[in-house]
């Protein structure tokens, strides 16, 4: 499930990438379980961030068969309270610097 | 108990007193852990006076609590970088109260909706989210300590210890699914 992580986060970093790193977006992230029904899941991606009963659909078969699936991007604050948000519906999320 | 049904801007149910009495107990379990958690991070006098509480910095050791209190960074478990433990640290001091306080909160709507002796149980639709977060807590709490995966069986042999409470998991899913689909046939 961590593989494709892994690799972004070993990959070499251009030059010049440090530049502006403050500014790179965050992304929720939100990970498989056996335990978080599918019905439950998309419910809550259409709860929290307004979004399409298809579009939340399409995320939630991301994070069932993928492993995991970004969610919502922005700033670090606004990206903080997302995943604050989805801990609170019982969610394993995490929050990341996009790649 | 039969599927939720939708009646205009409610959702309602029958409860057995024998269910209402499992779905109590768990809960009140839950709660109980939670606050033990509170208990174990002693607020200073500033944060007394100010209400600015900060929780803990470290992940709880109980499998339990961790999972419904997770990280905010997913961390290497042998090789954690030292920026996302300091980062993963701030946030959950930050963020912890108020993620217990929800979880608390949603208990109490079932606690307060639900008939200790069993009966009707009619929810409006804030009410019926409180009660899919903490349905969904006590599935999470149930599913890690009988270390549910994709390969659970949907019945265990009658004489293992936990076929009763596998039993009540998958009860507990039901409960939820049928709740989901009423919410959302509005």
């Amino acid at each position: 499930m961590s593989t494709p992580l892994e690799a972004e986060q070993t990959q070499v970093e251009p030059i010049g990438a440090e530049l502006g790193a403050e500014d790179k977006p965050w992304q929720a992230i939100v990970w498989n379980d056996p335990v978080n029904l599918m019905s439950y899941v998309t419910y809550v991606f259409q709860k929290l961030f307004g979004y399409s009963r298809d579009h939340a659909t399409k995320l939630m078969l991301d994070v069932h068969h993928k492993g995991k699936a970004v969610v919502s991007w922005g700033t670090k604050e606004k990206v903080e309270g997302d995943v604050a948000k989805l801990h609170a519906a019982g969610l394993w999320a995490t929050m990341q610097q996009a790649p | 108990m039969k599927d939720w049904k939708r009646k205009g801007d409610h959702v309602v149910a029958e409860f057995a007193q024998q269910e209402a009495a499992v779905l109590r107990g768990l809960l009140r379990h839950i709660d109980d852990v939670l606050r033990a958690r509170v208990d174990e991070t002693p607020q200073d006098e500033l944060a007394e006076l100010t209400g600015m509480r900060s929780g803990p910095t470290t992940a709880p050791d109980d499998p339990v609590l961790s999972r419904l209190l997770p990280d905010f960074h997913r961390m290497d478990p042998d090789q954690p970088s030292e920026e996302d433990l300091e980062s993963a640290a701030a946030l959950r001091s930050l963020h912890e109260p108020e993620l217990i306080d929800a979880k608390l909160g949603v208990a109490s709507v079932v606690l307060e909706t639900l008939p200790s002796g069993g009966g009707e149980v009619s929810l409006d639709l804030e009410q019926a989210d409180a009660w899919l977060s903490a349905i969904n807590d006590v599935r999470l709490a149930l599913g890690t300590v009988l270390d549910i995966n994709e390969e659970t069986p949907e019945e265990l042999p009658e004489d293992d210890p936990q076929a009763s409470h596998l039993g009540v998991y998958h009860w507990l899913t039901y409960v939820q699914e049928s709740l989901v689909q009423a919410v959302t046939a509005g």
